[in-house]
């Protein structure tokens, strides 16, 4: 038994050997980057690798490595892989997960090194998501709105006027149409899901089109919060449409997934949901679905909304950062960002990207969501130290005791302002 | 012998109460099963079924189109195996010497055995890293064998000091009174009594490593060297978003290395467990 134990672990062994090997390429002059993508779905996949490969081909000198990341724990892992002096050159993220590394010194500041095509093609409130300080640390490129996604038939069948990107619903008036397409779905059908698994995003940003901020920076640059009849607005009307009836009680405890089984067989007309569930639709509905998108409804501010774009970064550690940002302008050419938002389901935030036919088009709602492109801000937590610990531990329980009504508005106010400054005091001091 | 007699209808709640715990271990592997076999049109359906009405195997071959999922297993298998191996081979004579030599500085390893299972694995994995990155073993499957020894020696070590007390001391001094030597006691008689707890704590071992996502997405860079829970996550999308399908396919294909080897080994950790209880 001992000779067949010894054989074993000597076969092991040599495997293992054979898988060790350090990462560092030939010292042949070439410079070697690497660039970790989260993209997912197999057309952004494609469209990613496609274009690196198009820049290895044309600029041999700077080879990209594509490697693939994950969205799962992509915080955890690329802390780790800066304490380790490990990063990818080129990193992909989403711009509210960025401010901790950028304070952290992990992000190099991409003022100087972008060229001023880019710089200008973007519009300043994307920019703002990923301005931390005197700096930036990220290119934002990809973004989307909250929609709801509608069964066309309901809808159609309901009377109600159905809105556009120019003439949303108001708040009351999704409130009232809610209730009267409810009224003509029938027992045990309801004209709204709300998905509110992880409620504090989709509420913070849809409370911007009714000027709802929450955060309150002051002169001394420190954050607040403010709970304001603004910030009630959004909360308000999921609470009374659960109340109503007009809304279903037992999604708000589900993700956007879980709803769709729903919206396809009749039970729900609509569901708010981010504009890249639309792929999702397009995969699962069954044959004769018919859907379609509408804007969110508006506030006193329109339809504004916050949004967190996805980011492209150079590791601060990164040797060669002027070639990253090289790569980095080449991947979000505006050809090339209409292909990244195609595979991804998004919209650009690249104003030439913007304007090509392909996100005009009415199919799968996409005229829709590129009409509101232009309403869209920085998410209001988006630069607050602090914020996921708040997110965490206030907020996401407050939010989701007062929409299942286990708490009334009093209380979700207190405990958003005063338990929450409480927690972003011990970040600002 | 009365307390084994149980009534016809005690013996029937018994049944009754095991099915209902089977079903219950068992609900989300067949749900697996079945969103692994159904069309995407049958997964967004407001009833779903047990049984897929137009059962296809699309998700497998989309799993297998989009992601490296043979080569990725072939990682798993090779860090879970040699995991294994390296973790039961270096953990058998610590756990030896701790069970059969009772000192306070067995006990004091004993209890930090127990307390450095309670270290969470973010607490651990910078110094870890750092630690690798310095011996050159970031991104190479032998440094994820050395994470994954490392996190499971402890509770193997654990696991073994258990085994090696159920061994009856009074076999081994038997065995030294007829003439054999240390080593031979330790061969001939101590050893096949312990090979159901070698292979337990192999199995778990090899489960823990089998299964580990958060240490292979940190170490590994490369997509050639990624392990199998790594792969997975990349067909989920930001907050939670899936590509359910797919991802149903791919894991159900995931669990199958772990069943195999309960299969292959399950009888000899009962069996071997039997002989070693009961002494004649």
């Amino acid at each position: 038994m001992r000779a067949r134990l010894l054989t074993a672990a000597a076969a092991a062994l040599a495997l293992l050997l054979s898988g060790c090997g350090g990462d560092g390429g030939p010292d042949d002059g070439t410079i070697r980057l690497r660039f970790q993508s989260l993209a997912w779905q197999k057309e952004s996949v494609d469209a990613n690798k496609e274009l690196v490969a198009e820049w290895n081909a044309a600029n041999p000198g700077v080879q990209v490595e594509y490697v693939q990341g994950s969205w799962d724990s992509v915080h955890d892992q690329l802390l780790t892989s800066f304490e380790g002096g490990e990063a990818p050159d080129i990193i992909h993220d989403a711009s509210d997960d960025l401010a901790d590394f950028a304070y952290g010194g992990y992000l190099a500041d991409l003022t100087g090194l972008l060229p001023d095509r880019l710089r200008a093609d973007i519009p300043e409130q994307s920019w703002r998501t990923t301005a931390f300080g005197d700096g930036i640390y990220g290119v934002p490129f990809l973004q989307e709105p909250r929609v709801l996604i509608a069964n066309r038939r309901i809808l159609d069948a309901s009377g109600v006027r159905v809105p556009t990107a120019d003439r949303p619903w108001s708040w009351e008036e999704f409130r009232r149409v809610a209730r009267r397409m409810t009224d003509h779905m029938g027992e045990g059908k309801y004209a709204v899901a709300w998905p509110l698994k992880e409620p504090v995003s989709a509420t913070l940003n849809l409370g911007l089109s009714a000027g709802g901020r929450l955060f309150h920076r002051g002169g001394d640059g420190k954050v607040t919060i403010r709970f304001t009849g603004s910030d009630a607005v959004v909360p308000g009307t999921v609470r009374g449409q659960v109340d109503d009836g007009s809304a279903s009680r037992s999604t708000l405890g589900m993700g956007g997934s879980d709803t769709l089984p729903g919206l396809f067989g009749g039970k729900y007309a609509m569901v708010p949901l981010g504009f890249s569930y639309r792929q999702q639709i397009v995969q699962q509905a069954p044959a004769g679905f018919e859907w379609t998108v509408l804007p969110a409804p508006a506030g006193s501010e329109g339809p504004e909304q916050g949004v967190s774009p996805q980011t492209l970064s150079i590791a601060e550690d990164s040797r060669h950062k002027r070639e990253a940002a090289r790569f980095i302008d080449f991947m979000l050419r505006p050809a090339n960002m209409v292909r990244l938002a195609l595979g991804d389901w998004m919209l650009p935030t690249g104003t030439e990207a913007l304007k090509d036919p392909a996100l005009h088009t009415p199919e799968a709602g996409w005229a829709t969501g590129a009409a509101l492109a232009r309403e869209l801000r920085p998410a209001p937590a988006q630069s607050v130290r602090g914020y996921p610990e708040w997110k965490d531990k206030v907020a996401t329980p407050a939010y989701q005791e007062y929409y299942s009504g286990a708490i009334g508005a009093a209380e979700l106010r207190r405990r958003l302002v005063e338990d929450g400054n409480r927690v972003l005091a011990r970040y600002q001091r | 012998m009365t307390a084994l007699r149980t009534g016809r209808a005690g013996r029937a709640a018994q049944y009754a109460a095991l099915l209902c715990y089977l079903v219950f271990l068992a609900f989300p592997f067949l749900w697996l099963v079945s969103i692994a076999f159904k069309p995407a049109a049958e997964l967004g359906s407001l009833h779903p079924t047990w049984i897929p009405e137009d059962p296809t195997l699309d998700n497998f071959r989309q799993a297998f189109d989009e992601q490296p999922l043979l080569r990725a297993a072939g990682n798993s298998l090779i860090a879970a195996l040699a995991a294994a191996l390296i973790a039961v081979t270096v953990a058998t004579p610590m756990a030896y010497v701790m069970a059969r030599r009772r000192s306070a500085l067995t006990t004091a390893a004993t209890g930090w055995v127990i307390v450095s299972q309670a270290f969470p694995f973010v607490l651990v994995i910078i110094p870890l890293f750092l630690v690798l990155k310095n011996l050159h073993l970031i991104n190479t499957l032998a440094g994820l064998v050395a994470v994954y020894v490392t996190w499971s020696l402890p509770f193997a070590l654990w696991m073994l000091v258990g085994y090696v007390r159920a061994v009856p001391r009074e076999l081994e001094e038997a065995a030294a009174v007829d003439g054999a030597g240390r080593l031979r006691v330790l061969v001939s008689v101590t050893a096949p009594l312990l090979a159901p707890g070698l292979v337990a704590t192999g199995l778990f071992a090899f489960i823990t490593a089998w299964n580990e996502f958060f240490f292979a997405l940190v170490l590994l860079k490369s997509a050639e060297k990624q392990t199998l829970p790594v792969v997975l996550t990349h067909f989920l999308g930001a907050e939670g978003v899936a590509d359910l399908g797919p991802l149903a396919a791919a894991a159900f294909l995931a669990t199958i290395p772990s069943l195999l080897v309960f299969a292959v080994i399950q009888k000899r950790i009962t069996g071997g467990m039997l002989a070693g209880a009961v002494k004649s």
